[in-house]
Parts: structure tokens; C-alpha cells; sequence
């Protein structure tokens, strides 16, 4: 399943994530130690970021370490997905401010 | 209500066309888009307020304003208006600047609205050019820095930092 890059960062646990994992590769057990939540909804982050394309794999004997893989296409992607959200709530908060104009503009003026 | 809202990024001539129909005429609009009374009430995300500082909307005029949270003023933003076509079309230089109206970096963005009234609805087509897709970076950062997601704040650093590396 390929996702919106905008899942990955609209959620603050998973931009977390991605700040450790951006320092160094790290395994899911070592990740969770820095959250105060359980392994089972760390895995659950970990698979969104991957459905993302933004988890690199390593394996090491048994253990999996996680990296952030990033390109710089992807980082304008991550910025135009976030100007596109801005833009949009933004002009959701126009349409209230004109409705508050248009009701004020009948109402009788004192 | 379906208001239709289309956002189309071209990367190669880094130029964003954003159309959006708001449901009044072309006066409340253009005023919305025009007025600092109006502007303030929409422009900042959310959690943050929005300060201006100058408007002076003619031709040559400009509007300085900034972004604040709480009682911190996160940048000033300033826009020079290089053309006006009354309740058609308006035209800015955008930049990045100082309390003075200074551009920090002198890296620009021009953008032109255009206005067209259909029936009941106004459609606003926005076309903005960037010099560089960096400077949409910056802006996206300022717009979405709201302190209290400390990760956040953290990626953005970090991602302005391998930025800046390449």
C-alpha cells in the first residue's frame, strides 16, 4: 500500500521517529525505549513510515535497524504536502470569515 | 457546500497554481484578500496569530507582516505589490524579511491572483513562482512551526540542514 507522505508527519509520534532515526539507524526495541507508549504501536508507526517510502532496512544477524530514507524530490514532496494542507485550511477559515461578512452585510446597520 | 479547491505543483518552472471558488461575490473577496482588517482574520494558521505591521495596497505599496506565537513573532513576511487591477488582479513580490521590510535573503516569489466572479461564487486562480523551491521549504517550515510539537521543530531543522549541505 502506498500512502500520502502527509501521513507520515501529521502524526507527532511518527515525526519523532523520524528525527531519532534521521541521526542514526536504530532497531524498534532501541526506538521504543525513547517513547513512552508500547512496542506494539511503535510497530504499528514503523509500518505507516514504510508504506510511506521512508524507512531504509538493515538487517544485522536477527536484528532490524531502521533509517530515514530520504531524497531531496521527496523533501519538496513532504513541503508542497505541507503548503497544499496549509493553503487548504487556510481558505477553510475564509469561508467562515465570509459568511461572517456576507451575515453582517444584511443585518440592518445601526 | 462544495467549493472546489485544486493545488498543482510544477517542479520545473517552480510554480505553484492553487484554484479556489469561495462562496460570495467578487466585493467580499477582493476585500478579503485585499483589506488588513479581513487579512488578519485568516491568513495565520490556527495556533498562530498574524500581525501586520504595514498595507498600503497601490502600486508600489507594500504589507509587512508577521507570524506570532504567543508572544513570539516567528518572522516578518513582506509583499510588495507590483500591479493592482481593481476586483481582477492583484500582483506581489513576496519575501522573506526584517521588523524593516529588509529581505533576509534575498530570494523572491512572485504571485498573481486572479478574480473571476461566476453566479453566486468567486473563483480565486493563484499562481505563484518561486526563484528557488528552497525558499517554499522556509515558508512551509514558518507555517507549520507551532512549538509545541517539539519533534517537529526538530525535523525541520534537520531537513533545512541537509538542505542547505547540498
Amino acid at each position: 500500500m502506498r500512502r500520502d507522505i502527509f501521513q507520515a508527519i501529521a502524526d507527532p509520534t511518527r515525526r519523532a521517529i523520524l528525527v531519532l532515526i534521521a541521526v542514526h539507524a536504530m532497531t524498534p526495541n532501541a526506538i521504543a525505549t525513547h517513547f513512552d507508549i508500547t512496542r506494539q504501536s511503535i510497530s504499528k508507526h514503523l509500518r505507516i513510515l514504510s508504506e510511506c517510502d521512508l524507512l531504509a532496512q538493515k538487517h544485522d544477524g536477527r536484528e532490524i535497524f531502521y533509517a530515514l530514507k530520504i531524497d531531496r524530490m521527496k523533501e519538496i514532496d513532504i513541503w508542497l504536502d505541507q503548503f497544499r494542507k496549509m493553503t487548504e485550511q487556510q481558505f477553510q477559515q475564509l469561508d467562515d470569515v465570509l459568511i461572517t461578512l456576507k451575515n453582517n452585510k444584511n443585518e440592518p446597520t445601526v | 457546500m462544495n467549493l472546489l479547491f485544486d493545488f498543482v505543483a510544477d517542479k520545473e518552472t517552480k510554480t505553484i497554481y492553487v484554484t479556489r471558488e469561495f462562496a460570495a461575490g467578487i466585493d467580499l473577496v477582493w476585500d478579503a484578500f485585499t483589506k488588513a482588517e479581513i487579512l488578519e482574520k485568516w491568513v495565520a494558521p490556527k495556533s498562530l496569530k498574524l500581525s501586520i505591521k504595514e498595507m498600503d495596497f497601490r502600486e508600489g505599496g507594500r504589507w509587512l507582516y508577521a507570524m506570532v506565537s504567543g508572544d513570539n513573532i516567528l518572522g516578518y513576511s513582506l509583499a510588495e505589490f507590483i500591479s493592482i487591477n481593481p476586483k481582477n488582479s492583484f500582483t506581489t513580490r513576496n519575501s522573506f524579511a526584517d521588523e524593516n521590510g529588509n529581505s533576509l535573503n534575498n530570494q523572491f516569489s512572485i504571485t498573481t491572483n486572479n478574480f473571476k466572479e461566476e453566479g453566486w461564487k468567486t473563483t480565486v486562480y493563484i499562481e505563484k513562482k518561486f526563484d528557488d523551491l528552497v525558499l517554499l521549504e522556509k515558508m512551509a517550515t514558518l507555517g507549520f512551526k507551532e512549538g509545541s510539537a517539539a519533534g517537529y521543530a526538530n525535523l525541520d531543522e534537520y531537513f533545512l540542514s541537509i538542505t542547505n549541505n547540498k
